[in-house]
């Protein structure tokens, strides 16, 4: 008893056992070199690193006050980046849907369509929008049609995906109603799978369009229109209070988008 | 047969069964329809496409695509630099942006900071999101000259957006009883936070910094392309010489890599939750 007591009073509180000890010390470890070795081979100038506060603050001094002479080519790109942001979104559902449908576990119809399905999902999804854009900006030449088709192949895997998983979670009971009915194939998707992702379907939709339309900004960084064509030139022209107007429009773009989607999800979810 | 029986089988047979429409308003749905074609028609006129260009994209891709198989890994070297500047670049910059999300966190959670602090907090946070990383890299090639600077400087700002926002809606969720108890034993704020409210979020933490670290990369790849450091920059001077072969091996090296690092943070994230 008196044992007990005094092994108990020894016994000092810590947060960690041993063995989450050793693990947390290898983890800061590997953390410490990694760290050491990327700060010491990194091509970095350091004095530059250390006069970069004085730099950025010099670029927002030239900044001010925004111009807003050239007002309406701003106007117009940006609407021009809201067309490419909706038209491929438009576009895209006609080949993802299809996509979703063969890489969807349930609906496929054999082995080959799913891996294929997938393989499409995997490789759209990796590549991100603005090097799609570099290779069609480099197939078709700089302008609108580079950066539609960029958006395009970039959202078939974030559509297909998500409507892939969709599908994957319906209730399977009215499609095997309608299978004992002996419904065709089509008649199947058509009455029994798509009422049970339109929902998923809207919501999808809609966040990709908000995505779109910020990815639409930057496209014209690499020339394929939109708002950044414009944007790249007066950083070109050193026109920084031009580039200034440009950044506050695409702030009001990005949050007038946001208001219509939080909006249209209301109506339509 | 009873005669009633014929008469509604009869009855049956006449009527016909049709999927009511999506949208019950005939106006609604007719009307949406005519906006949507209104609108296509709209912008596919006042687009301005380069149709003479767009022609030669046949044949221009079938000397791309021509050109880009099979894939040169001849300059390895290159690849190697471009990726290890990814790397450093993503590691750095998540480690910074992970570090300085924390107290922005703080800041920003309704429930530990008071209400100008939070207001602050917000506000960072939204100033940080509120333009595509690759907008804000341009602005820091521009500032601080080309290079992996610019690179770190943006995908932390990245990873400040990201990382604080999520941190900052969990701390909003915490459980209030510890805080509690800690402040009734007389603990100060800041051990409060740290025997409070860290335990608590560290899990969804340390989930967010993976998820960020893997983010990190994909961006690393795309900022380069504005002259921000690392394997971008390749590709893009790679495209610019018309090296496609050299510029499908580094596309294919990234996609690869992308697979990896997702799976890694993938696991990394099961085994902590």
């Amino acid at each position: 008893m008196v044992d007990h007591a005094i092994k108990l009073t020894d016994q000092v509180w810590s947060r960690y056992d041993r063995k989450e000890q050793r693990i947390r010390y290898v983890t800061y470890l590997v953390m410490l070199i990694g760290l050491v070795w990327a700060v010491s081979d990194i091509d970095i100038f350091w004095p530059w690193v250390w006069d970069a506060p004085n730099q950025i603050q010099s670029l927002g001094a030239r900044m001010w006050p925004p111009r807003f002479d050239t007002w309406d080519a701003i106007f117009n790109a940006m609407l021009e980046t809201v067309h490419i942001a909706t038209l491929s979104t438009f576009l895209t559902i006609f080949i993802a849907l299809p996509v979703a449908y063969i890489s969807a576990q349930n609906t496929t119809p054999n082995k080959a369509t799913l891996w294929l399905g997938r393989v499409i999902l995997v490789s759209s999804r990796s590549v991100n929008t603005i090097i799609w854009a570099l290779l069609f900006v480099a197939i078709f030449g700089p302008g609108v049609l580079a950066g539609i088709l960029a958006v395009m192949f970039r959202s078939i895997g974030f559509i297909g995906k998500l409507m892939g998983e969709a599908i994957e979670e319906i209730d399977r009971k009215p499609v095997e109603a309608m299978e004992a009915t002996g419904a065709s194939k089509m008649k199947i998707v058509l009455y029994a799978i798509v009422p049970q992702v339109m929902p998923a379907f809207f919501a999808i939709i809609i966040l990709r369009w908000d995505i779109n339309i910020r990815e639409s900004t930057v496209l014209g960084l690499v020339g394929a229109g939109g708002i950044g064509v414009l944007l790249q030139g007066s950083i070109d022209l050193f026109a920084w209070q031009t580039v200034l107007t440009i950044l506050l429009a695409i702030v009001m773009l990005v949050i007038l988008g946001e208001a219509i989607t939080s909006a249209l999800r209301k109506k339509v979810i | 047969m009873t005669p009633l029986k014929t008469a509604s089988a009869a009855m049956v047979v006449g009527r016909f069964w049709r999927k009511p429409p999506f949208i019950a308003n005939p106006w609604v749905r007719y009307g949406l329809m005519a906006v949507t074609l209104i609108y296509l028609y709209w912008a596919f006129s006042t687009l301005p496409f380069n149709w003479e260009r767009i022609s030669e994209g046949l044949p221009r891709s079938a000397r791309i695509f021509g050109g880009a198989f099979p894939p040169s890994f001849e300059r390895g070297g290159l690849l190697w630099t471009g990726f290890k500047e990814s790397f450093q670049i993503a590691f750095l910059s998540t480690l910074l942006g992970v570090v300085l999300s924390v107290p922005i966190a703080v800041m920003a959670a309704k429930n530990i900071a008071p209400k100008p602090v939070y207001l602050l907090g917000r506000t960072i946070i939204i100033v940080a999101r509120s333009f595509h990383p690759v907008i804000v890299a341009i602005l820091f090639v521009a500032a601080v000259g080309f290079g992996p600077l610019a690179g770190i400087l943006t995908l932390t700002l990245y990873s400040i957006g990201f990382v604080a926002k999520l941190l900052a809606e969990e701390i909003e969720e915490i459980d209030w009883g510890q805080v509690e108890a800690m402040r009734s034993v007389g603990a100060g704020y800041l051990k409060t936070l740290i025997y409070g409210v860290f335990p608590q979020v560290m899990p969804r933490q340390i989930g967010l910094s993976m998820y960020q670290l893997d983010s990190n990369l994909r961006a690393s790849a795309v900022v380069g392309i504005v002259g921000a450091g690392g394997i971008g920059g390749t590709l893009m001077n790679a495209f610019g010489r018309y090296d496609y072969d050299f510029a499908f091996a580094i596309l294919l090296m990234i996609i690869g890599i992308i697979l990896v690092s997702e799976g890694i943070s993938g696991w990394v994230r099961k085994k902590i939750w």
